[in-house]
């Protein structure tokens, strides 16, 4: 542990901590546009120099190893005189455009010259100019502003794995960029926007929307996917104009999906502004009472087994609890929130991340059963890339299910159940690998468990999980990846068919059949609706997309970026989201429009607020007590075994981009799709 | 600014590139020579190779693919080598290349001349290739040859000392078809003096050559 001076101040930093890492300990600031806390240090933008004893020159504190004994001057003249000169020298190039620059207000160059440029260019040659790149519909280049950090180049290489980036030519003539026009096919790419110090990266979908300042900033949580990515929704006059990653180590670090990032402006097309009834057939706009009457003419003395809910992927914890205890009140057991069908809801090990997602950072080995993590959870496959080059490729990856490009390297095992049961009984070459990993785990996908077989499937991967030692003492192995961020808030709650209840397949037969005559849809969309036709539909939700339609009734709700809401993610980690922004027109919280209905019903629920809601959320399960912690998990007996049918997994996310309403609805997702999404199949052809 | 180093137009880059047999054997032994793990080592000398086999003497952008995938890099790794160093050419170049040094060295000893020799000549500007495709002239930094300035780099050779006159002489012959000799148009060896030898004239008996320099001569 080397012990150095900043500024007089003596600090004692880890081994193999930099210069820069000691100052920043000292709380010395060091501007820095190249040195990037999670990318290699790469030590060419000379920003950061200090003054070091017994050393010639300025030294670069971001490449400079912090050892014993040194005397580290940050605020003298001679240092304060080289960063200007850097300062000089990064502007030579750079156009003066700040006002019309999407930076403006949020770059590192121009709070940097602020404190180190001089007020005039001594400057009289001709800047040199560079040709804008083609990055595709996320990234927007405006190349001539570039200072060449190579942030962008290693980020695409270490973190996203797409090597498309990178620094071509040289001297004066230096380029960033993929040499030959490509689009950064990763699902990672918003992130270049983030990293870039200046505007030589922006986002093409914001590009020239709104400044830094004009932005209200709130805290929330993602629901495109399941990893619940901390996100800070920036909106200005009732629009949200974009979301940012917020930094939180143990589930995104600093990285957000392009999805989570881009697919808002789906928020603003296709929305449920006000209640509708269906009248002779066709939908027509209603006023929240006239909803609620047409739902009581029809659910007022109707059995409890005709009545059914499903609750769909992006929903909050607060609305399923509520419609959860309304259709308590309605005598009805018919709810689900497994709208895909998937054979999860036993013990909780059974259905979370049991090792968290930083728990990746500890793993020696991981199978991968039935998920395209790639597409499923980016922010998860950027962690086990992270992984497997923090171990210079000794974390092994063996893969069950579609072949898909992890971006590392892994052993494609085989298709389906086959190749789980060789695992199981040794047979296969990968079952070394696990065998003499310390820390091994498995990660099951719902494209394993939503299976007529899923039950057999999940008793098998337990099976490995039990024999390969992936569940021993304090490490638990058995990671299910879910898709819908509502899950496993969903399955904790204990919204899942009661005693003689019907899951989600049994009640859209059930409809069909005319058994069960009202059917509740809470943002429910990715079912066959078509077997709703007989049946009344309530569907309660912002979107409107395929629920909406098939719907009788329809109960405006507020999107995510509209409401406080509870979200429990695949780890199992309650985290809580505010409001950005009111519910578009009439549309409402959804915890409230359930009780606000059940009013209507006259059999109101006992809450008034959110509080109160959250109390009875925790009545109902121990995961919210404490909020932002992944509860460990027992581990029990769960899964059927049975015979497996010999079909390939098959993931259940076939277009990344597009999965839910909000980023069907989005048009920046649908130049995505088209971009990317084509390509990858042309490339599955050749 | 002279000669910016772009990519071929997509209508001159060729569809595919493949090491023909036996550059594939040397390429092989060039790779044989880094330790395992770090083949990437020989991505200079494999563009190198690709360079000289091309007809044009460049390197398509198919071929730094197939040195990528060859060497199990990512392309643009590859790129970005390729378009680092100047001695990789991006588009096709005439059959003879000529790079005239302008470096401060040779521009005093008279490089200008030089490249106005190569212009009116040859009939074409700096960084053009004639209409029959035989010359491409360039000018580049210092080629490190400053005690025989003005010199030029014509393919692999250095031909140095040179006036207009040796230059035009030059250019006549590989006009031609002949290949000039290398090396100073002067008269001298090598880099000794001009005026010759000032020092250890008695080794090397004051321009009767000694027997050493014989041997050693074929070595410049």
């Amino acid at each position: 542990m080397p012990k150095l001076t900043v500024d007089g101040i003596e600090v004692e930093v880890e081994a193999g901590a930099t210069v820069l890492q000691a100052c920043e300990e000292a709380g010395k600031e060091i501007p820095r546009f190249c040195y990037h806390e999670r990318l290699s240090i790469a030590g060419n933008c000379r920003m950061c120099l200090v003054e070091m004893e017994r050393a010639p020159k300025p030294v670069a504190s971001c490449a400079m190893p912090a050892a014993d004994g040194m005397v580290i001057k940050t605020d003298s003249d001679l240092v304060k005189k080289a960063r200007n000169g850097v300062m000089e020298f990064l502007l030579i190039n750079h156009p003066l455009d700040c006002p019309i620059c999407d930076q403006g207000g949020e770059c590192d160059l121009q709070d940097q010259a602020m404190a180190y440029g001089f007020d005039a260019s001594r400057y009289a040659e001709k800047k040199r100019a560079v040709k804008d790149k083609e990055l595709g519909p996320i990234v927007k280049t405006i190349m001539t502003r570039c200072i060449h950090c190579t942030r962008c180049v290693r980020f695409s290489e270490e973190v996203a794995g797409v090597g498309t980036m990178g620094a071509v030519y040289r001297g004066e003539d230096t380029e960033v960029g993929p040499y030959i026009e490509a689009s950064i096919n990763s699902e990672l790419s918003g992130n270049l926007v983030d990293l870039c110090p200046v505007g030589a990266l922006t986002s093409k979908p914001y590009a020239f929307t709104a400044r830094p300042w004009e932005l209200k900033k709130t805290d929330s949580v993602d629901v495109m996917d399941a990893v619940g990515s901390n996100i800070r929704i920036d909106a200005r006059t009732g629009e949200v104009m974009r979301v940012l990653p917020r930094t939180h180590e143990d589930i995104n670090e600093e990285w957000i999906s392009d999805k989570t990032r881009y697919a808002i402006d789906g928020l603003k097309r296709q929305r449920l502004d006000r209640p509708y009834v269906r009248v002779n057939g066709k939908l027509q706009p209603a006023s929240w009472d006239e909803a609620f009457a047409a739902i009581k003419a029809k659910v007022a003395g109707l059995d409890g087994k005709k009545i059914a809910a499903i609750a769909g992927d992006t929903v909050d914890c607060e609305s399923m609890t509520a419609l959860k205890d309304l259709m308590g009140k309605l005598g009805s057991a018919n709810l689900d929130c497994r709208q895909d069908g998937s054979k999860i809801g036993g013990p909780r090990a059974s259905y979370i991340f049991n090792s968290t997602i930083a728990g990746i950072d500890e793993a020696d080995a991981c199978l991968i059963v039935g998920a395209n993590v790639r597409a499923e959870a980016p922010i998860i496959n950027s962690r086990l890339r992270k992984r497997w080059r923090s171990t210079a490729g000794d974390f092994k990856v063996g893969i069950i299910g579609e072949k898909w490009d992890p971006t590392y390297k892994n052993d494609y095992l085989g298709a389906g159940p086959d190749t789980l049961s060789e695992i199981l009984e040794g047979k296969n070459d990968f079952a070394k690998v696990l065998e003499a990993a310390e820390k091994p785990m498995i990660i099951v996908g719902m494209g394993a468990l939503n299976r007529e077989d899923g039950d057999a499937v999940l008793a098998a991967t337990r099976a490995i999980a039990e024999k390969y030692g992936m569940v021993a003492g304090e490490w638990n192995g058995f990671n299910v990846l879910h898709t819908a961020a509502s899950r496993v808030g969903g399955l904790d709650l204990g919204f899942v068919p009661g005693e003689g209840g019907l899951a989600t397949n049994d009640i859209l037969d059930g409809a069909a059949k005319g058994d069960v005559e009202v059917v509740y849809l809470l943002g429910a969309d990715e079912i066959d609706t078509s077997k709703l036709e007989k049946a009344f539909v309530i569907y309660q939700g912002a979107m409107g997309d395929a629920g909406a339609q098939a719907a009788d009734v329809i109960l405006p709700g507020a999107a995510y970026t509209e409401k406080n809401g509870t979200y429990v993610n695949t780890e199992g980690r309650a985290q809580q989201g505010w409001r950005a922004i009111f519910p578009l027109g009439d549309a409402r919280e959804d915890w409230a429009i359930v009780r606000a209905l059940s009013g209507a019903l006259d059999m109101t629920l006992p809450y008034n607020n959110i509080d109160a809601v959250r109390a009875r959320m925790v009545e109902l399960s121990p995961t919210f007590t404490s909020l932002n912690v992944p509860t460990k998990a027992e581990w029990s007996d769960f899964g059927k075994a049975g015979d497996m049918k010999p079909e390939g997994f098959v993931s259940p996310v076939r277009n990344f981009y597009m999965t839910d309403p909000i980023s069907r609805a989005s048009v920046t997702m649908a130049k995505c799709t088209e971009a990317f999404v084509k390509d990858a199949a042309a490339e599955k052809v050749a | 600014m002279s000669h910016v180093r772009r990519p071929a137009p997509k209508e001159l880059q060729p569809t595919s590139f493949a090491f023909t047999p036996e550059n594939l054997e040397k390429a092989n032994k060039i790779i044989a020579k880094y330790p395992e793990g770090r083949q990437q080592s020989a991505v200079m000398p494999l563009l190198d190779l690709a360079q000289r086999q091309t007809e044009g003497n460049w390197v398509p952008t198919v071929a730094m693919d197939y040195i990528a995938d060859m060497l199990e890099m990512p392309a643009i790794r590859v790129y970005e080598v390729a378009t680092f160093y100047t001695m990789y050419n991006l588009a096709p170049v005439g059959k003879n290349f000529i790079q005239v040094c302008t470096t401060t060295p040779c521009w005093l000893r008279g490089s200008g001349d030089v490249v106005d020799t190569c212009k009116k000549e040859l009939g074409i500007d700096v960084g053009e290739t004639t209409e029959d495709g035989q010359f491409t002239m360039i000018e580049v930094e210092c080629l490190g040859a400053c005690v025989n300035a003005p010199m030029m780099q014509i393919n692999d050779d250095y031909y140095e000392d040179l006036t207009a006159d040796t230059t035009k002489a030059i250019l006549d012959a590989l006009k031609k078809g002949e290949k000039p000799k290398a090396g100073p148009q002067s008269g001298r060896k090598g880099c000794e003096p001009i005026d010759g030898p000032k020092v250890l004239k008695a080794f090397c008996g004051c321009g009767a050559a000694p027997q050493d320099a014989d041997a050693s001569e074929g070595d410049a």
